[in-house]
């Protein structure tokens, strides 16, 4: 039995799609996905196929490898060309455009970059390879920052000295938190990440409601669970009502997950962190924490490339909400995922990349 | 600085490979044989229609579950013929070898070559052995050639594909690539899947011979399903719809897949094949089919349409309807 389908049932969408239907809100409602695992579901499933044209759904900052800023690769290239290092990296990092080239154009001239699908992997790749140093890449939200974290306390116990960590972790109150102070976006809901909620817990969230007065809805990653998230978060508007609250009960506890946090607060301290479209986000990122210096690779001193931008991308606004991908003039054209521009047509739960993977039939381009 | 120099995605089998074949190799090579761009070469020679193929095996690891280079390297070039309608009868095989490389594990590779040629009645006639230095490649390279006979007559092509035509499928998808990726390094998840890796020549000399209502078939290797669906319409006065419930996918592989981000129609299979046909011959050919031990999974997925010309949509689970797009760059698993 494959315990996925209930979860993605026609009949069942089709009941949820009715109901939220039902509701006769009067005014159009732009409801934000913040997790990039929606973003590929919402695509992937043909969602907004279900939803009358008044409810649409925005993609948000929740795609780790999209909101990793230009001089952070740029720090990994740099540090990649110094003699003996290897990259260690999720996947996705690997062609995201640094200022000037990516890691994998960097590969393909010699460097040495590997993909792994788990720290730990690389910290045993590290242990078996002590002639090389093993620079890590740890980007991720809070979900991703306690394996890293994990990783690392085994690290330090072990005393692996040919292992470093390179932080572009991030917490994701924070981002929402400068979100929703800018004045230029606006948003009626959250569909909030499920996985993220799991480590932090609802109460990390609760200043949405209270201080924007926006509602909340804590969702999984199946079709029904982010259909009937929009349902819930329909319900609360009707009712002029604006609170977090949990769909995903099967996975997230109220509380969260302590365990999880007091691993990330062993190993890592809140600290300063740029993103893509936002610029830096104060107390918005982790680091290793002083003591662990050691295996902070910010600490290695490297002549770094001065950052800029891509000219015409406008990931910065698709991760804010404020344009959907298509209405950038590079979509599909000059920026493809075979030869992206920006972060978001790279990841696997980029806006642009699931658009253009997944585009709807009357798609023109 | 991507333009001048050769990357990983001009192998990956999307749109910068196919710059690299039509913009180098067939403006240089340039004849009617090659600008076909079959899975094989179709000739007249003395009034004999022989099909020519090759096909080049780099695949790490070396070893996979359910086979190795050498079985795949005899498979796919078998296949390859196969699928254009032709008997494979003669291989060539090249070896490259890295220094260092334990003779054992070549005995290996190549005993398996050997057994699966056998089993798909071919003879490897010819061959070349090449040892280059430590890391100036890695473990093995293979390279294949072959040589089949087309029957007169028996042209499979695109062209008589019309509306109402349906595409069948001959198993699950996604083996094969699920079983290479467990089994390599740095990825640490066991799993029982075993590659598909098979000669599919004794299947399809059946299916062809007992019904004549196939238009077209296809191995679906690098790529998946969706490359080869793709390219099957792009730039056609007709498109395809499937249905996701209709496609065959183990339920381990399914599980790998939702685990690490993959479709299971975007990833290799090395002993499966798509078809299309006429929908009045679909049940004779899907019995024939899954009467053979390699078609048992057979189904059909879908149909030829006259809307969307040029596209191939898919009908999800949940009952939305969207584009299939064609494989572009590298794949990889997404990390959260």
């Amino acid at each position: 039995m494959n315990i996925l389908l209930p979860f993605r049932d026609a009949d069942v969408m089709q009941r949820i799609a009715a109901e939220i239907r039902q509701f006769d809100i009067d005014r159009p409602l732009r409801f934000m996905e913040v997790c990039g695992g929606h973003t590929a579901v919402i695509y992937r499933f043909g969602l907004t196929d279900f939803l009358l044209s008044t409810i649409r759904l925005v993609s948000g900052p929740g795609c780790p490898v999209c909101v990793t800023a230009n001089d952070f690769i740029d720090r990994a290239i740099a540090l990649c060309e110094l003699p003996d290092v290897t990259i260690a990296t999720f996947g996705d990092l690997v062609r995201v455009p640094g200022s000037t080239r990516s890691l994998a154009e960097v590969r393909a001239r010699g460097g040495d970059v590997r993909v792994f699908y788990s720290s730990a992997d690389a910290l045993t790749w590290a242990r078996e390879h002590q002639e090389r140093t093993v620079v890590f890449l740890g980007i991720g939200f809070e979900t991703t920052a306690c394996t890293l974290a994990a990783t690392m306390a085994e690290c330090v116990q072990s005393g692996v000295k040919n292992f470093r960590f390179l932080s572009a972790l991030k917490t994701m109150p924070a981002a929402l938190q400068a979100l929703f102070s800018a004045p230029d976006v606006h948003i009626d809901g959250l569909i909030l990440p499920g996985h993220v909620t799991t480590v932090t817990g609802l109460s990390a969230f609760r200043f949405i409601p209270r201080e924007f007065g926006i509602p909340c809805v804590v969702s999984g990653f199946e079709p029904i669970d982010v259909m009937e998230s929009v349902l819930m978060l329909c319900r609360q508007i009707k009712d002029h009502h604006a609170d977090v609250e949990n769909q995903y009960r099967r996975v997230v506890r109220d509380g969260g997950n302590p365990q999880a946090r007091a691993v990330i607060d062993e190993m890592f301290e809140p600290c300063d962190m740029p993103w893509r479209g936002f610029g830096i986000i104060p107390e918005s990122g982790l680091k290793l924490s002083p003591q662990f210096a050691f295996w902070d690779s910010e600490n290695v001193t490297v002549e770094v490339e001065p950052p800029q931008e891509h000219r015409g991308c406008r990931c910065g606004d698709v991760l804010c909400g404020r344009i959907y991908p298509s209405e950038c003039s590079l979509f599909g054209t000059a920026c493809t995922p075979e030869t992206p521009r920006g972060a978001c047509m790279v990841s696997s739960e980029g806006a642009c990349a699931a658009l253009y993977h997944f585009a709807p039939v009357n798609y023109d381009r | 600085m991507t333009d001048k120099i050769v990357t990983l995605n001009h192998g990956a089998g999307g749109t910068a490979m196919r710059h690299l074949i039509t913009e180098l190799f067939v403006s240089h090579f340039d004849n009617p044989a090659l600008s076909e761009l079959a899975d094989a070469a179709l000739l007249e020679v003395n009034g004999s229609r022989l099909a020519f193929s090759t096909d080049s095996y780099v695949i790490k690891p070396v070893e996979f579950p359910g086979g190795n280079i050498g079985k795949l390297a005899v498979c796919g070039t078998v296949n390859d013929l196969a699928v254009m309608g032709a008997r494979p009868l003669y291989l060539s095989i090249g070896f490259i070898l890295e220094e260092g490389l334990n003779l054992n594990l070549l005995e290996r590779v190549v005993a398996s070559a050997a057994d699966v040629a056998r089993a798909a009645g071919v003879d490897i006639v010819t061959g070349d052995t090449k040892v280059v230095a430590r890391s100036e490649c890695d473990g093995i390279f293979i390279n294949t050639s072959g040589i089949g006979l087309q029957p007169l007559g028996n042209g499979l092509s695109s062209n008589p594909i019309a509306p109402g035509d349906v595409i069948i499928v001959s198993g699950t998808l996604g083996d094969h690539g699920i079983a290479v990726l467990s089994a390599r390094e740095g990825l640490t998840f066991q799993t029982d899947i075993e590659s598909d890796c098979a000669p599919l020549n004794d299947m399809l000399h059946t299916v062809l011979s007992k019904s004549a209502g196939v238009k077209w078939m296809r191995d679906p290797t690098r790529g998946g399903a969706a490359a080869v669906l793709t390219e099957l319409v792009e730039q056609k006065p007709f498109g395809a719809i499937i249905r996701e419930t209709a496609i065959p996918v183990r339920e381990d592989v399914h599980a790998v897949c939702e685990l690490l981000g993959f479709d299971p129609l975007y990833l290799a299979n090395e002993g499966k094949v798509l078809m299309v046909l006429e929908a009045k011959d679909s049940d004779r050919v899907l019995e024939i089919l899954r009467a053979h031990p390699l078609g048992r999974n057979a189904a059909i997925i879908g149909n030829i349409t006259s809307d969307s010309p040029g596209h191939v949509r898919i009908e999800t689970m949940v009952g939305s309807v969207r584009r299939l797009q064609r494989p572009s760059g590298e794949l990889l698993p997404r990390i959260c």
